[in-house]
């Protein structure tokens, strides 16, 4: 009896078959596509959301800001340091050799064209993340005149590029940019 | 005959390794791929995977909604504002976690009423039949608990109403329950809190009874719309491919159904009142439940002030029962008569197809549910009272009475020897069976 | 039988639903055309720029519309640097300073719409004790939604003769009561809009509406449009699977 059956089906079912196999194969490959079109808003909500993509650039007015001052502004939950440089601070950033820095990088490439004046620095120190202190008015600024870490004795310079303790790299520098002389959009 | 197809991919070398430590593999095949059901199930038959998938939806929007929910009176309104407006995607969540709780239980009352119509909370299966009794309460607690969490005006007042119920209970012990319900003195931020929490663990809980509901079925196998036990191999075909195949189109008609409520009726359900932050100062007009308890919502306003008060403090003096705790226990009453329902039903027969009697009180109970639902959206005034006693009391006579006679005095029809009988026309001889499916084919 | 089930069952969700077109003794509020209802619809573009001028110079004074931020309105077409003007009408308090004072800061984009009020009470006391709701969600939390507020906004009018409207309230048959606390806030060309459309009340009152519309359900558009892919999709996958099914069944059957 089986047998029968078994053969019987291999007779007729040859081109049966393969027209079956298509249409299982394209069932399957549409419910796959549904598949992934429910799974892909599952993964995308934990992505930032719109409020939070709203704060991820700020404006800042820094015509406040008088020379040798420096403020601390929040940009994306980290603290950005901007500071109003004095030619003096300009050309000790200028004048160090390559050689003395620990992570090497011309004080020109850290600051806008036309704008040297101007260091914005992401005041997180690339050892730990502490906030190093030489903002506010009567911080210590360390050794090199720039910033220093209370946390474990890092040094920044005027161009905020490490120079002496354990931190590698020097202060990061965000991505920003000047819309106009006093208003500069950060991120 | 349907003989099972075993798949290639079992006699893979991987596979078997692991199957022989864990038997995983084995385990699925048997109880999802070979399993054996009966060949003539009908439609009414998906709504039990439906309700699995149902659950599932639930839980895995539910997990994603909590990552941006704030279970905080302050924040609760808001943070849902948040997720419909900011989060990428996340008023589809909301609105799919929304309207899935009210399919969840639309699934869920067709899959009873189906129960009910084919008899099969009867013997064997009546731990079965409790089991999705215990789901349907654990539903209900979530669903109440997962409405107050917006933080609305029908959330608040909706738990200030539920909560209050438990101070019926008499010598004092409701109050310290109602009190340690809330946390404080009213429905506020430590009830808003708390409910989060439990709102979270319920529908695992609910997971956890649905494996014991299936394992249970799966000792005797499914009822059938004949309610006539399977008798050999001939009444049976394999899960899978018949069962999978046929529940993934079930899956895509569902599917489509509920995307229709999602996308294009998001708000059908529910209630503009929600819509308003909650207001402890301010009562809305009407306080009315989501759809799915309105029934029970009528059953419990349906008790008159002088019900068994009159009668009761008349004969034992020192209890006093208000109308109020008369009307809880209606209401828990009435989902206590299912439990004891395999013990009312004492026919020998299942399927409502051979009870012609038990047939019309089938239908006749199912419009009394329609009508219990309908008055429990409207205030308690007028004729709704009225229609909502009389609803009620046939609630309750329908389990107590009707059916307990119609196991006594009804006369079934005749019934088939057995599943396949009807459509072989012979006996239950499983070669002459194949052969004659042969000739058909 | 299970057909005539069927009908049961829709016929009750359809009484049900329907049968609360208005709260309490209100008139029901007519049915209002909106470009936005129905499976494929879509907002009216220049009715929500208007209806957003409505807001802002009529509304505003006393209706907050708090969940919405002056970045969303560039989802309906106003550009960057309008929704930067916009912000910046607006003071807002600014983080405390180094003596831990608040200041005010001009508003950003990034803002949520600034209340008239700084909380309710203060709200209250300019309105003879009524407390203006806030507007974001509005026409989703009422029965009738659009409808509902066209109808309120343009169905100011004297009361009947037997009706006594105490001092400070208002007569307008489509608010539950009949009394709002709330005087006919649009006037005849009380707005002048800038694409010349004549602000007459009814022209006001439905681009208001349609604005608020928008400011309750800001996802819209993106639901309707997806709803119509998915169902179809659906339609289409469920028809294969049904052929499948057929198919796999042929054996049994």
């Amino acid at each position: 009896m089986a047998e029968t059956e078994g053969s019987e089906a291999a007779e007729d079912g040859h081109v049966e078959e393969t027209r079956r196999d298509f249409l299982q194969l394209a069932t399957g490959a549409f419910a796959v596509v549904g598949a992934a079109a429910v799974a892909w808003p599952l993964v995308h909500q934990m992505n930032p959301a719109a409020d939070t993509l709203a704060l991820a650039s700020i404006e800042v007015d820094i015509s406040g800001i008088e020379i040798g001052q420096a403020i601390k502004v929040k940009w994306r939950g980290k603290p950005v340091f901007i500071r109003h440089r004095t030619p003096a601070e300009i050309s000790a950033a200028a004048k160090i050799a390559r050689d003395d820095l620990v992570d090497p990088e011309e004080d020109e490439n850290r600051v806008k064209e036309g704008k040297a004046q101007w260091l914005i620095l992401v005041g997180v120190c690339t050892h730990l993340g502490c906030i190093p202190l030489g903002t506010s008015q009567g911080e210590t600024k360390g050794e090199f005149n720039g910033w220093f870490c209370p946390c474990h004795g890092s040094h920044y310079d005027t161009s905020g590029r490490i120079r002496k303790g354990p931190a590698p790299r020097n202060l990061e520098v965000p991505e920003y940019t000047f819309l106009n002389d006093t208003v500069v959009k950060i991120g | 005959m349907v003989k099972f197809q075993k798949p290639a991919w079992l006699d893979n070398s991987l596979v078997r390794w692991v199957d022989h430590r864990l038997p995983v593999f084995s385990f699925m095949s048997h109880e999802l791929y070979e399993y054996p059901t009966p060949r003539n199930l009908n439609y009414w038959w998906n709504f039990g995977s439906l309700a699995g998938i149902v659950l599932v939806i639930m839980i895995v929007t539910g997990i994603t909604l909590a990552m941006h929910y704030t279970p905080h009176t302050d924040h609760a309104f808001d943070s849902v504002e948040r997720i419909m407006r900011d989060v990428n995607y996340g008023w589809l969540i909301r609105y799919i976690h929304m309207n899935g709780g009210s399919m969840f239980f639309i699934v869920v009352y067709i899959h009873i009423f189906r129960g009910l119509y084919f008899g099969s909370y009867k013997a064997p299966r009546e731990i079965l039949w409790i089991l999705g009794v215990v789901i349907l309460l654990l539903m209900m607690a979530t669903a109440f608990m997962g409405y107050v969490l917006p933080w609305g005006q029908m959330s608040f007042w909706g738990a200030t109403v539920i909560t209050n119920l438990f101070s019926a209970i008499p010598w004092g012990i409701g109050d310290w329950i109602v009190t340690l319900l809330w946390g404080g003195f009213a429905v506020d931020n430590p009830t808003l809190n708390r409910f989060f929490s439990l709102h979270y663990l319920l529908p695992f809980l609910i997971v956890g009874v649905v494996v014991l509901h299936i394992w249970a079925l799966h000792v005797h196998g499914s009822n059938n719309p004949i309610g006539i036990d399977t008798k050999g191999e001939q009444d049976v075909i394999p899960f899978h491919p018949y069962y999978t195949i046929k529940d993934m189109f079930g899956l895509g008609v569902f599917l489509t159904f509920f995307a229709l409520f999602v996308f294009f009726a998001p708000n059908f359900f529910g209630e503009p009142d929600n819509y308003i932050p909650a207001n402890s100062l301010s009562t809305p007009a009407h306080i009315v439940p989501e759809w799915y308890f309105l029934p029970f919502y009528a059953i419990l306003r349906a008790v008159p002030d002088n019900f068994i008060g009159g009668w009761t403090t008349e004969w034992l003096g020192f209890i006093i029962f208000e109308a109020k705790l008369a009307g809880v226990l209606a209401m828990f009453g009435a989902i206590a008569v299912l439990f004891i329902l395999p013990w009312l039903d004492r026919s020998p027969v299942r399927s409502s197809r051979f009870r012609p009697m038990y047939k019309w009180f089938f239908w006749i109970f199912l419009i009394d549910c329609l009508v219990l639902g309908y008055v429990g959206a409207k205030p308690a005034e007028g004729v709704f009272i009225i229609i909502g006693r009389v609803a009620t009391a046939w609630y309750f006579i329908h389990f107590l009475v009707v059916i307990p006679l119609l196991a006594k005095f009804e006369t079934p029809k005749e019934l088939p020897k057995s599943i396949s009988e009807p459509v072989l026309g012979g006996g239950a001889e499983p070669v002459v069976a194949a052969s004659k499916a042969m000739e058909k084919a | 039988m299970k057909i005539i089930k069927t009908l049961m069952v829709a016929g009750i969700f359809g009484l049900v639903a329907s049968s609360s077109q208005a709260a309490g003794d209100a008139a029901p509020a007519p049915e209002h055309y909106w470009k936005h209802s129905g499976l494929f619809g879509t907002f009216d573009r220049g009715a929500l720029r208007r209806g957003f001028k409505v807001y802002n110079e009529v509304c505003s004074g006393c209706h907050s519309l708090r969940l919405v931020a002056y970045r969303n309105l560039e989802d309906i077409g106003f550009s960057e640097a309008e929704v930067k003007r916009i912000a910046a009408e607006r003071e807002f308090p600014s983080e405390p300073n180094e003596d831990g004072e608040i200041e005010n800061r001009p508003g950003l984009p990034s803002d949520r719409f600034k209340s008239p009020f700084p909380n309710d009470n203060a709200a209250r006391a300019s309105n003879n004790g009524a407390l203006p709701p806030d507007l974001s969600l509005i026409v989703k939390a009422r029965i009738g939604g659009a409808d509902y507020i066209q109808a309120l906004l343009t169905g100011y009018k004297d009361a009947p003769t037997n009706v006594t409207v105490p001092e400070g309230m208002n007569y307008n048959e489509y608010f539950a009561g009949k009394l709002i606390a709330m005087a006919a806030p649009l006037q005849e060309d009380g707005v002048e809009y800038a694409d010349g459309t004549k602000a007459t009340v009814k022209q006001q009152a439905e681009d208001v509406v349609t604005f608020l519309a928008w400011t309750a359900e800001p996802e819209l558009e993106e639901r309707k449009r997806m709803g119509v892919k998915v169902i179809l999709f659906l339609l289409l996958l469920t028809g294969l699977v049904y052929v499948v099914k057929r198919r796999v069944w042929a054996k049994v059957h």
